[in-house]
């Protein structure tokens, strides 16, 4: 694994000028990414909040070759770059060593970018997926996608006076990438960006095509203030809502365990969104989506050989 | 027909073989494939050539259309020659994606065997699926019949990639008419055919190590105007870029192919305007009518986009009244996509034109349904609103 130090000489592939919102999670994802990569790069971005920051005409932020298609398709982008340079390094046109990283927010990869990523992972394209996942459409003005959490105030699932914030629990992405038995598959947090940075090197390393769904808070769509933006990313791996774990050829492993599982509450108090779920009517909402989590932790532990004993079904 | 240059050799091919062979003599870089009828039998002999290892193609086989699209986009942005083909819903599907396509001016080729759009499901031909992208900035190319879809095929790269048009070209043939009828074409050998459509040589790649490039940017209101304006550059330079290359195929082929074809045009007082092909069925109408001493004539629309306004109004001008027969109607308007191109053609000429509909969902056209248009003509009163040619009603 590239050090600190090294990775810190390294020239920036999303360079300064973006014009991400300070505190951007989402931004700093992009950054420390593709800091983790050391040959010739072609990015691909869904539409989002990192594309319309980044490449706005005349200016771009990337440094690599960059390529925004569409919303649903950046996966099937990458496809076509990436057979483009197995073409032409067949052909002896090319020499150049290339990696290919398709990012796509949650709405562009839970949602309306499934379809796509799941082609592109099934035929083994040679590429790192990468979901920045914030838990909605916050481009659009912060909807609620498969992502969002339980509760969670949104746009389209707004704390109303008869239904309280988004009543189901997240898609697990991660889970179903794990299903395509891809050689990598891991989840991260940028609030752990060592971790992050470890498992983009050996997503690239790994022969086929990786995944890695990396939690990065957007301060607007969370509520909260833009210096708090990693402080809250990585409350959602202490809390357990997020673990950070990886599965290589479909052999789990946990990457960190919390020293002391912290409560839901840890995580949910402070976030705008989740206000409504602290009044006191509202009891019942904390307590049921701290059992989900308790739930999906345990089943996690087992998975990765901590647990011997199989736990249940999570609560729907 | 004018002399040939190369050796050909004929065989017996469908419409689906005859494009499927121009592939294979293109040997494109990427080509991606997607099921839907009547295109199927397209990709299954392209697939074939691969894995036969008749081609160095390499082939990804997509989960959609919209990812068809979508990779062949991904393909061409990465500096390589990438085809993919389709029909109906399935370029619906991609609608979105062939603006991308045409807006970051990549010289995709697509055959489109054209069938009718859903609802109700109907596999059978029709232009509906063609004439929704007609807006797209894609060129559009259609074909009579096989031979025409093969030749259409290999001059649609040498178009679509020239410097100064760098647009992508869709090149269509009939559903189940053309695409699932075996005739007789001639085909050039190999070494000609590769010869013809030539290296390419991107403008810009992804791949390129010594230059990154950010492509599909976000194009705001001080920008995104003049690159739509650019775009039209590239269709204003196609018709002379699609000129010089149906000169040098007829130097190569004996085969000449303009914007239109004339069909006993001289002399004619009425004539009909066709794509597709319903002008063949429409040529022998014009035989027996001709045989009668009935002047009539037809004029065939090869290419609809770029549309040939100057050549269709010309060669239209001397003629007492018109009849366009489109396969595929436009909900609202006064008439067929074809129609509306044609009078907006003649505008200022004092010419009646009268819109038919015909052949929605792979409807038969007759000789008789063609003769009955050419009647209406010469009896003087058609009537003004759209007619149909085959419907009960």
């Amino acid at each position: 694994m590239t050090s600190v130090k090294e990775l810190s000489k390294r020239r920036d592939i999303f360079c300064a000028g973006h014009r991400a919102c300070s505190g951007c999670a989402p931004a700093i994802t992009m950054r420390q990414v593709t800091l983790a990569v050391n040959t010739h790069l072609v990015t691909g971005l869904s539409t989002g909040c990192m594309e319309v920051v980044s490449s706005i005409y005349p200016y771009t932020a990337w440094r690599s070759s960059f390529i925004h298609n569409a919303f649903e398709n950046v996966a099937a982008t990458i496809s076509g770059v990436e057979t483009a340079y197995r073409a032409l390094k067949k052909k002896g046109k090319l020499d150049a060593e290339y990696r290919f990283i398709a990012f796509g927010g949650d709405g562009g990869t839970y949602d309306i970018g499934l379809q796509s990523l799941s082609g592109a992972m099934e035929r083994g394209h040679r590429m790192l997926y990468v979901c920045y996942d914030n838990q909605g459409y916050m481009n659009t003005g912060i909807q609620r996608s498969s992502s969002t959490p339980y509760g969670a105030a949104t746009s389209t699932s707004p704390a109303g006076i008869k239904i309280a914030g988004k009543q189901q629990f997240q898609k697990d992405l991660t889970e179903i990438m794990v299903a395509h038995e891809l050689p990598y598959v891991a989840q991260a947090s940028i609030g752990y960006y060592r971790d992050l940075n470890k498992k983009v090197e050996k997503a690239l390393a790994a022969p086929g095509p990786s995944f890695i769904n990396v939690l990065a808070c957007c301060h607007r769509g969370w509520r909260i203030e833009p210096a708090d933006s990693l402080k809250y990313s990585k409350l959602g791996v202490d809390t357990c809502m997020w673990p950070l774990y990886e599965v290589e050829n479909g052999v789990y492993k946990l990457s960190m365990k919390p020293r002391e599982k912290l409560p839901i509450e840890e995580w949910l108090k402070g976030q705008g969104r989740f206000n409504h779920m602290f009044k006191p009517d509202n009891a019942d909402m904390i307590k049921k989506f701290q059992e989900h989590v308790d739930e999906k932790w345990n089943r996690l532990l087992w998975k990765c050989g901590e647990l011997k004993e199989r736990p249940g079904q999570p609560a729907k | 027909m004018a002399r040939k240059s190369v050796s050909m050799t004929k065989l017996a091919l469908t419409g689906n073989e005859a494009v499927a062979e121009a592939f294979r003599q293109v040997n494109p870089d990427v080509a991606a494939v997607y099921p839907i009828t009547p295109q199927t039998e397209l990709m299954h002999k392209f697939s074939e050539y691969v894995y036969d290892g008749k081609v160095e193609t390499e082939l990804i086989a997509v989960e959609s259309e919209h990812s068809a699209m979508s990779a062949a986009v991904g393909a061409a942005a990465g500096g390589v020659r990438a085809i993919t083909a389709t029909s109906a819903n399935g370029l619906a599907l991609m609608w979105e994606v062939l603006y991308i396509a045409s807006g970051l001016r990549l010289p995709i080729v697509m055959a489109v065997v054209n069938r009718a759009l859903s609802g109700p499901l109907n596999i059978h031909c029709d232009h509906s699926d063609a004439m929704g992208a007609r807006d797209s900035g894609w060129i559009q190319i259609y074909s009579e019949n096989s031979q025409e879809a093969y030749d259409n095929a290999l001059q649609a790269f040498r178009i679509a990639e020239h410097s100064g048009v760098l647009l992508p070209t869709m090149i269509t043939m009939d559903g189940f008419i053309i695409s699932h009828t075996t005739e007789v074409l001639e085909i050039l050998d190999d070494a000609a055919a590769r010869e013809f459509v030539g290296e390419y040589k991107p403008m810009y790649t992804l791949l390129n190590p010594e230059q990154p490039v950010t492509m599909g940017p976000l194009d705001l209101q001080d920008y995104y105007f003049e690159h739509k304006r650019q775009q039209v550059e590239g269709m204003y330079n196609a018709p002379a870029v699609i000129e010089q290359v149906a000169q040098e195929y007829a130097a190569l082929t004996g085969r000449k192919y303009g914007f239109i074809e004339a069909y006993r045009m001289e002399d004619a007082e009425t004539a009909v305007v066709v794509m597709g092909s319903a002008a063949g069925t429409t040529k022998d109408v014009v035989d027996t009518l001709r045989e009668r001493g009935i002047k009539v004539g037809m004029v065939k629309l090869r290419v609809f986009r770029p549309f040939p306004h100057e050549q269709l109004a010309e060669a239209l001008s001397h003629l007492k009244s018109v009849a366009v027969l489109d396969r595929c109607i436009s909900f609202g308007a006064q008439g067929g996509p074809v129609y509306m191109e044609t009078r907006s053609a003649m505008y200022g000429k004092e010419i009646p034109i009268y819109s038919y509909i015909y052949g929605l969902g792979g409807r038969d056209l007759i000789p008789s349904l063609v003769e009955s248009a050419y009647n209406d003509l010469f009896e003087g009163t058609p009537d003004p609103k759209m007619r149909y040619l085959g419907l009960r009603e």
